[in-house]
């Protein structure tokens, strides 16, 4: 049988970091970065005699996440500790939660070549993220540094309903997305705020049976969790096809060698003997505490990609991929304001920016002009100041040093020329240099009214009012 | 007998302990007796009687989400055994 007769099926177990100030259990500070173990204290570093409490904040945003993905809420929720010995986790247990999470059955909705398919969430838990290793290259020793020790996560575990790849990205992004618009994470997939487990297990189309899943553990970036999806799922086939039998096993992706290996043997599989810490109370949660954060959801992506569309009359993939990034989508929103053109605003997201974040491998949040200078630049084509392709040079202008579109085609030289005197000159100008088209014109070929209108833009260094350009052209051609 | 010495010994491991045969024997039957002991909490009946949580009838006990910064990297590293750049220490971890 060949990969094609085989479907792939994955659930996924997504590592949110919270955007908290301070750790879950104690009052250091979560900021990403600083020197080593200097954003420790004597609990998040497990001295003997410490006792951990639980930050509100920590709840109140995991309640929020489920509310966003449509969970049900826990009305009472406990702590547990998760046995096992690694020199990043200092009290050799992380304490998360096992029996009782705070948010179950959810689900969040995808779009697919087939449509929409809702993929639906088991369970969200809060948890304590590790500490970091260091490894030197002398291999001397290893280094615990233990600031990330304690910062609050959240586990969003799915069920296994995704069956691609691409499904497997669309859900990915969708769950970034929902986590950035409700403002519990800033999910920097590269400082590690968004990482994720991927199950993966493959059985022959039309089979009812899953198959024996492994498990990847910790990749923090879209093209290695795609890339790993491919490797593993492939990997799985040939041992099948091959009358083999995949074992159950959690496994390292490598991104440089492109392969998965095995992280621990059989003999040490995890038991991780979960019971309740009896240093932390039961978490009870009221109809109003629920309601309240509820009614406070900040709009959600799908919504606001509704909202473009009938209301700014967006196209249905425009929409998707602006609303796809809170930055991006609070981009459009308030240029807008500035402008009320959404279409032009719209256009220029679509293509000169995405073009260029793509080519600078940037993320929107790195774009540096603002809001209000892009309106002002649509403004300023509405009004006839600029054309449209003098605004696309000002716009890598304001990449390259961002400021008032006004300076930057003052400084230029670039307001459209619209003196009717001035163009009617260019007009004559360009008609007695190029009588071959003038005849090609005459003979019926419309398309040299084109080269002409193009002689002149060159001739005015694109400045020229392409309106009025083409206005003064026919006039003379057809006196 | 509701637990062997095999369990014995992969508790052992998971709790980092390493044990000798007459301590094997001997721990088995400890747990034996702990297990029925427990027994008699495991068999009250409790058909009618909500989950708890916690033993604790305290509950929500939170913190405010307030940065106080400990501030003394010396002294938490003080009883380290070895240390180098602000960070402990340790026997290499193999990735």
């Amino acid at each position: 049988m060949a990969r094609e007769d085989y479907e792939i099926v994955m659930g996924l177990e997504v590592h949110s970091e919270l955007s908290t100030k301070t750790k879950i259990f104690c009052s250091c500070p979560t900021e990403f970065g600083g020197e080593p173990n200097t954003h420790c204290c004597p609990i998040c570093m497990a001295m003997p005699g410490t006792l951990p409490v639980l930050n509100e904040k920590v709840v109140e945003y995991a309640v929020k996440a489920g509310l966003a993905t449509n969970c049900d809420i826990a009305r009472t929720s406990k702590n547990d500790r998760k046995n096992y010995f690694y020199p990043d986790l200092p009290k050799a247990y992380q304490i998360s939660q096992f029996d009782m999470p705070l948010c179950v059955d959810g689900h969040i909705d995808i779009e697919t070549e087939e449509g929409t398919k809702s993929i639906r969430i088991e369970r969200i838990h809060i948890e304590e993220d590790a500490g970091k290793l260091n490894h030197d290259e002398y291999g001397r020793g290893s280094f615990v540094d233990l600031n990330r020790a304690g910062v609050p996560l959240i586990e969003i575990v799915s069920k296994p309903d995704l069956r691609s790849k691409e499904e497997v990205e669309s859900y990915l992004r969708k769950l970034k997305s929902i986590l950035e618009y409700i403002e519990v994470s800033d999910c920097k997939m590269q400082e590690g705020s968004l990482r994720a487990d991927v199950n993966v297990s493959v059985r022959k189309k039309g089979s009812k049976e899953f198959g024996t899943r492994t498990e990847m553990k910790n990749m923090n970036s879209f093209k290695s969790i795609l890339r790993a999806i491919e490797y593993e799922s492939n990997r799985q086939i040939d041992v099948i096809e091959s009358g083999g039998e995949v074992e159950q096993e959690s496994l390292r992706w490598d991104d440089i060698s492109g392969k998965t290996f095995s992280m621990r043997d059989k003999e040490n599989a995890q038991d991780y003997r979960y019971f309740p810490d009896p240093d932390l109370v039961a978490i009870k949660i009221s109809d109003e505490y629920i309601n309240n954060i509820k009614s406070n959801l900040p709009e959600l992506p799908d919504s606001r990609k509704k909202r473009y569309m009938e209301e700014y009359k967006l196209p249905e993939y425009d929409s998707r991929l602006i609303t796809a990034s809170k930055y991006l989508s609070d981009l459009l929103e308030e240029a807008v304001e500035v402008c009320n053109n959404p279409k032009t605003v719209s256009n220029f997201i679509m293509t000169d920016i995405t073009k260029f974040l793509n080519e600078k491998e940037l993320e929107p949040e790195e774009i540096p002009f603002t809001a209000q200078q892009l309106g002002e630049l649509v403004k300023l084509i509405d009004k006839g100041t600029i054309s449209s392709s003098i605004a696309k040079k000002v716009l890598a202008e304001m990449f390259e040093k961002p400021e008032d579109p006004n300076k930057i085609i003052e400084k230029n030289g670039w307001i459209q020329i619209s003196d009717e005197g001035a163009i009617k000159e260019v007009v004559k100008k360009v008609l007695s240099e190029n009588e071959k088209s003038v005849n090609d014109y005459k003979a019926g070929k419309d398309k040299a009214l084109g080269y002409l209108v193009g002689q002149a833009m060159k001739a005015t260094k694109g400045k020229a009012n392409p309106g009025m350009l083409n206005k003064m052209f026919l006039e003379e051609l057809n006196k | 007998m509701q637990i062997n010495r095999e369990e014995i010994i992969h508790i052992a491991k998971l709790a980092n302990l390493s044990l000798t045969d007459e301590e094997i024997d001997k721990y088995t039957n400890d747990m034996e007796e702990i297990l029925t002991f427990a027994n008699t909490v495991n068999n009250v009946n409790t058909d009618n009687i909500d989950e708890l949580a916690s033993l604790e009838e305290n509950y929500n006990v939170f913190r405010k989400d307030e940065v106080k910064a400990f501030g003394n990297r010396e002294e938490l590293l003080k009883n380290a055994p070895s240390q180098e750049d602000g960070m402990f220490k340790i026997p290499k971890v193999i990735k």
